[in-house]
């Protein structure tokens, strides 16, 4: 289907619609920020022993970054501290300029999930939720905050989420796609569990170290090109997994956000699935349904880092398929690769279809109001 | 028509350095090379980032792998999100040639005596005989 708009025209119409960011990126000015937020016992095991992570490299990343803390060299806060530290400048920047109704906040770093020590990583999730609640969500209205949990300890997880839930102003459990095992093994079902007992959306945002190289088997790569092109087919994989594991099915209310692995894969993910599911279907039995249909039903897709083809009407090609109403715009403001609503989707669109990407999708799956 | 516009000090603008000004309501990025001055517009034509707030950087090429070469350091400019690269002589954008072009505008060192005489447009900037400037067509 083609819809004959004038870009300008949609453009201009699209200035009279609030929007939603799926992804947001907050961070610590200092780790000292969190220390308010944890236990006396927790801020000594810190200090005397630190950070022992899946991943290599306790202080550093083991892939190269492009910027210096990965963002847009125009959002250093004027106030010092890192970019997406000072939530006057982002609303400066960010929040008002772009009139955002709903930003959703996804938190990168201090790495909680994936510590060693689990208990450590659990109090580290519970500070980072804390600091959320008391430093962005209660001081703008417009923010909402993603749950932190432990993957490796589910019922510390299901416990954190229960909680939060119960404090309100947060839109999702966050988790990544490189854990211990993929993501639908049974170990993370509790998870799920939680997620939709309590309604609330599970959203998956690249990343995540474990320790194996990020090329999926292919060994360690060179480049951060590299590594940024593995989001998408770590996405992939994750989404595979829980198909044919039988999460959806398991849990039928289930709602997941793919956040940061752009989108222009999906189409072609579900047309193998669907091949593979009709062939191997006796080794598949706890899945029921055609995986693109779960693509298409039980997924939202954000839309950045944007894809570009070379003839823009390719992406629309990409957004029909997998459908206008599971396609939510997220900027990742600060980061270098972040998208401005105004310009990121140059493709003709109708109002519906601008309004849907650029808001009510997000409002639906995310229950914001 | 293209009016002349004294839009900073030369001593602003030191050898290397980048400046962003607003003349008749756009932003406009000067670029100091090595003595010469140049101007484009301050917007990124690929998503509208600021490019007077981008890295000066050169141009690294490779005939085959593991042989580099650098060279026309600080010419281009290296836009500060995406990482697009312009030739801050011309606007062109080195990775899409083709489509994209960060619009230009002629740029140039006057010194305060012939500033002083016009016809230029200076607002509120005070010139003094002694100064050089830097000078745009918009």
């Amino acid at each position: 289907m083609t819809v004959d708009v004038d870009p300008r025209t949609a453009l201009s119409a699209a200035s009279k619609v609030r929007l939603v960011d799926c992804d947001i990126h907050p961070i610590i000015r200092h780790k000292g920020d969190l220390k308010p937020y944890l236990s006396r016992e927790w801020q000594g095991y810190h200090h005397t022993y630190g950070d022992f992570l899946v991943s290599p490299f306790a202080t550093a990343h083991p892939y190269p970054k492009p910027t210096p803390a990965l963002s847009r060299l125009d959002t250093w806060p004027p106030s010092g501290g890192p970019p997406g530290s000072d939530l006057a400048f982002m609303r400066d920047q960010h929040l008002d300029p772009h009139d955002i109704e709903f930003g959703v906040l996804q938190v990168l770093w201090p790495t909680a999930a994936r510590h060693r020590n689990l208990g450590y990583g659990a109090a580290l999730c519970r500070a980072i939720n804390d600091w959320q609640k008391a430093e962005w969500l209660g001081r703008e209205k417009r923010l909402r905050g993603s749950v932190m949990v432990t993957q490796e300890d589910p019922e510390a997880a299901v416990a954190e989420i229960a909680r939060c839930a119960r404090q309100g102003g947060f839109a999702q459990v966050m988790v990544v796609p490189r854990n211990i095992e993929p993501m639908g093994r049974r170990r993370y079902w509790p998870i799920f569990a939680a997620a939709e007992a309590h309604d609330i959306t599970l959203g998956c945002h690249v990343g995540g170290l474990n320790g194996y190289a990020v090329t999926g088997g292919a060994g360690h790569c060179s480049f951060y090109a590299e590594e940024k092109d593995s989001n998408g087919f770590a996405m992939e994989a994750m989404l595979t997994s829980m198909i044919f594991e039988g999460v959806f099915e398991a849990f039928p209310k289930l709602r997941l956000v793919a956040i940061e692995a752009g989108l222009g894969w999906v189409p072609a993910l579900g047309w193998r699935l669907d091949e593979l599911w009709q062939r191997f279907r006796d080794e598949l039995p706890a899945v029921r349904r055609p995986p693109s249909e779960t693509l298409r039903e039980r997924l939202w897709y954000t839309t950045q880092p944007a894809d570009e083809p070379e003839d823009p009407k390719h992406l629309r090609d990409v957004f029909d398929w997998i459908g206008w109403d599971h396609i939510c715009f997220a900027s990742d403001y600060p980061h270098w690769d972040s998208d401005d609503p105004r310009y990121a989707l140059p493709i003709a669109m109708s109002r519906a279809e601008h309004r849907a990407i650029f808001r009510d999708n997000a409002l639906g799956v995310y229950r914001l109001s | 028509m293209a009016q002349r516009h004294v839009v900073l000090p030369l001593a602003e603008l030191p050898a290397g350095e980048s400046r962003i000004v607003t003349v008749r309501g756009r932003e406009i990025a000067l670029f100091n090379l090595a003595g010469e001055v140049f101007a484009l517009i301050n917007r990124c034509p690929h998503e509208g980032a600021p490019l007077g707030l981008g890295l000066r950087v050169g141009l690294s090429e490779s005939e085959k792998p593991g042989c580099y070469t650098h060279s026309r350091p600080g010419e281009l400019v290296r836009c500060p999100w995406h990482g697009w690269e312009f030739d801050i002589r011309t606007g062109q954008s080195w990775c899409e040639p083709a489509k994209l072009k960060a619009k230009s505008f002629t740029a140039s060192i006057e010194p305060g005596a012939t500033v002083v005489k016009g016809p230029y447009v200076a607002e509120s900037l005070p010139v003094s005989i002694e100064a050089h400037y830097v000078v745009v067509e918009l």
